[in-house]
């Protein structure tokens, strides 16, 4: 019951944005709204620590404690993305560049995305996971094209034939998963049920499965953003309005990764943990590469974030890789201070974007003396992204290498680090071009209102707590990866 | 089974995809190529009738009849009347001509039998033996992704593909179950509408154009 409520509960939101004729207030609903989901997948966090798994609607959706993880981690960036969202559209709206029926579609739009990415966490069968993912593509086109400028409908138009090619190929991985199955003997209906495949893991055919899972990966992989199949994800992050930047960027695709942890579990059982290693170490190694490469020469700020979103999805595939409790914890870890951190970070970068009018790097100097609270949250911002104490993706990066180490993966870790050294000072040099530097100006200029302000900080000391204390998240955290570990 | 009324049907109608895809090549007309997707859809329905008729399949048989209304009736429909409209109605100019690409595609059909060995060999029976026609459906619709610099020809390039896997599925499995089938089904439909939308805007935006034109982001 309670799973429904979640599921329905933004959807509710969007229908009074759609009956709100474009008031400026009725956005607040769809932030109540969210944030009800937040503290309902809170509560069911918790019963699910003491209960075990949750089930609903007849079977059809099923909460454990990794999805219990999931709905709140979109619970909160969703929460975040609404709020500052409310921002966005009032700017666009006095500045002309939209009119009331789109703020409107927007606002609908959102809840729609934030709905379907919460049916793909908690749907028990793996068919409707697709289809939720799916979705997710469908509604996101228009939020990615939102501008209707030439950039933002080139990038939209990549985004869906793009991704729709790859979900397409995790389509047939999920046929052949769903072949093994039913010879295996599992009854048709209810054979793509995830605890259906973990129970009759052991008689999937290997041979179908690898190649199943091998399209799996590639296809799910391609909204994750992780190379070789990356190329649609820095031109739809760096031209979607910044809330939709911050959710894509920050839950959609750990939506989809979290697709791949569910089969990668099911293939580990079958197989044992040496194919999934492969190609996750694969693909992760690839997606660094490519995105300390280009952050290298990277001349806008916006897809800067957007690179730093792919390493990072590197990061975590390598740390899914070494597949033992303790590297599942910092990847689920990772998931949620690296959706937090990078929200922030892309709604910041919105603020400055209108503020400055440019996003390339060297149109924006200065910024910490010029506009102190906006240059602030940029720079700690990226302070936690890069990985620096005491934020919480110091800890999980800490954690996944000394998992990596632990099962013979410590090569690849150390290759990680370079390139993550390579892209700290990449990232570095561009953050003290637009941030320091003297005032050019006299008169200070407008400050960031409070209610802008707060929960872009709060998100940041939210970060900070758990980087220290992991209080309250290590038993969810803990419970969560035992779930896809064997 | 090989003979049996039933497995001549059903070669025939799967035959009938594949022949669809290789004419889609073969056209450079997008408006005809439109034509033969939506023909293609029709055969992909067939199939799944057939199946269902034969394995007394209840779910398989309402799979069908949703196929056959959704890529036979309504996509070709909503298609045909974006290229009448005039969304980029004229003549695509591939980047690998005709004959080339028939070449290619038939270069496809080999890589499709041999890669798809194995996956026909689990399923067994007539029908895994026509697996492969399903992955080389899927591989031409890729390379239709890749060669064709139409917005619209890229369209079919993806119903293809999606073609090309559905096929897969119900030869492999006869389906995935059908409320699933039915959710997919709306999901392509919808991502069709929204591709069409999509189409429009640009040619608002930029005029009539190859998708080679857009140059705006780069790093």
């Amino acid at each position: 019951m309670v799973l429904v409520l979640i599921l329905v509960l933004p959807l509710l939101g969007g229908a009074a944005i759609a009956m709100g004729h474009g008031r400026r207030s009725i956005g607040w609903v769809g932030v109540a709204s969210n944030g009800g989901a937040l503290a309902l997948g809170i509560w069911v966090a918790v019963r699910v620590i003491r209960d075990g798994a949750l089930t609903g609607a007849g079977g059809v959706v099923r909460a454990d404690a990794l999805s219990a993880f999931m709905v709140v981690v979109i619970g909160a960036i969703a929460l975040l993305a609404s709020w500052l969202g409310i921002r966005t559209v009032a700017l666009e709206l006095s500045e002309g560049r939209c009119t009331p029926q789109r703020a409107t579609t927007y606002g609908v739009l959102v809840q729609a995305f934030v709905a379907a990415m919460l049916l793909a966490i908690l749907a028990a069968n793996v068919g409707v996971l697709w289809i939720a993912v799916e979705a997710t593509t469908v509604v996101t086109t228009f939020l990615v094209g939102h501008r209707r400028t030439k950039g933002a409908l080139e990038a939209s138009w990549k985004y869906i034939v793009i991704c729709s090619v790859g979900i397409a190929l995790a389509f047939l991985g999920t046929v052949l998963v769903y072949l093994t199955a039913v010879h295996a003997g599992g009854h048709s209906a209810g054979a793509l049920d995830w605890t259906s495949l973990m129970a009759h893991a052991k008689h999937l055919d290997p041979s179908v499965l690898r190649l199943g899972f091998a399209l799996i990966v590639l296809g799910y992989g391609t909204k994750v953003g992780l190379a070789p199949m990356h190329s649609w994800l820095p031109d739809a992050h760096s031209q979607a309005p910044a809330p939709i930047s911050a959710l894509m960027s920050g839950v959609l695709l750990t939506v989809a990764f979290y697709a791949i942890l569910r089969f990668k579990a099911v293939t580990d059982l079958a197989l044992g943990p040496g194919f999934s290693r492969t190609l996750l170490v694969t693909v992760a190694l690839l997606s660094l590469a490519i995105a300390a490469s280009l952050l290298l020469t990277q001349r806008d700020y916006k897809r800067m974030l957007a690179y730093s979103s792919i390493e990072h999805m590197g990061l975590i595939a390598l740390g899914a890789a070494a597949g033992i409790p303790l590297a599942i914890a910092a990847v689920l870890l990772h998931i949620l201070g690296h959706g937090l951190t990078k929200s922030v970070l892309f709604l910041t970068s919105g603020e400055i974007m209108s503020a400055e009018g440019t996003s390339r790097i060297d149109g924006v100097r200065s910024l910490l003396a010029r506009r102190p609270a906006l240059g602030g949250l940029f720079g700690v911002g990226l302070v936690a992204l890069l990985g620096l104490p005491p934020f919480s993706l110091f800890a999980s990066e800490l954690l996944m290498a000394r998992a990596e180490f632990q099962v013979g993966l410590g090569w690849a870790a150390v290759v990680a680090v370079v390139a993550m050294v390579v892209i700290f000072v990449a990232v570095a040099g561009h953050a003290r071009h637009m941030l320091l530097g003297p005032s050019t100006t006299a008169q200070a200029e407008a400050p960031l209102p409070g209610w802008v302000a707060g929960p872009l900080i709060g998100a940041l000391v939210v970060c900070g707590v758990i980087g220290v204390f992991a209080w309250p998240l290590s038993g969810l955290l803990h419970a969560a990866a035992h779930v896809v570990t064997p | 089974m090989s003979g049996s009324p039933f497995s001549s049907v059903l070669t025939l109608a799967v035959g009938a995809v594949l022949v669809c895809a290789v004419t889609a090549v073969w056209l450079s007309s997008v408006r005809s190529s439109v034509r033969v997707v939506a023909v293609q859809g029709v055969a992909l329905g067939l199939v799944a009738l057939i199946l269902g008729v034969h394995q007394r399949d209840a779910g398989l048989i309402a799979t069908a009849v949703v196929v056959l209304l959704i890529k036979g009736v309504v996509m070709p429909f909503l298609l045909t009347r974006a290229s009448a409209g005039g969304v980029l109605a004229r003549e695509s100019r591939p980047l690998v001509n005709v004959p080339a690409s028939l070449v290619a595609s038939a270069v496809l059909i080999v890589l499709a039998f041999v890669s798809a060995r194995g996956v026909a060999h689990f399923v067994g029976n007539t029908t895994g033996a026509l697996v492969p026609v399903g992955v080389a459906t899927l591989l031409i619709g890729f390379f239709v992704l890749v060669a064709r610099r139409r917005p619209l020809s890229q369209m079919v390039g993806l119903l293809l593909v999606d073609n090309g896997i559905a096929l897969v599925a119900f030869l492999c499995t006869a389906g995935v179950p059908f409320l699933i089938e039915l959710g997919v089904s709306l999901d392509i439909l919808l991502g069709v509408v929204v591709l069409m939308v999509l189409a429009q805007r640009l040619r608002i935006e930029f005029g009539d154009l190859d998708l080679d034109e857009l140059q705006e982001l780069h790093d």
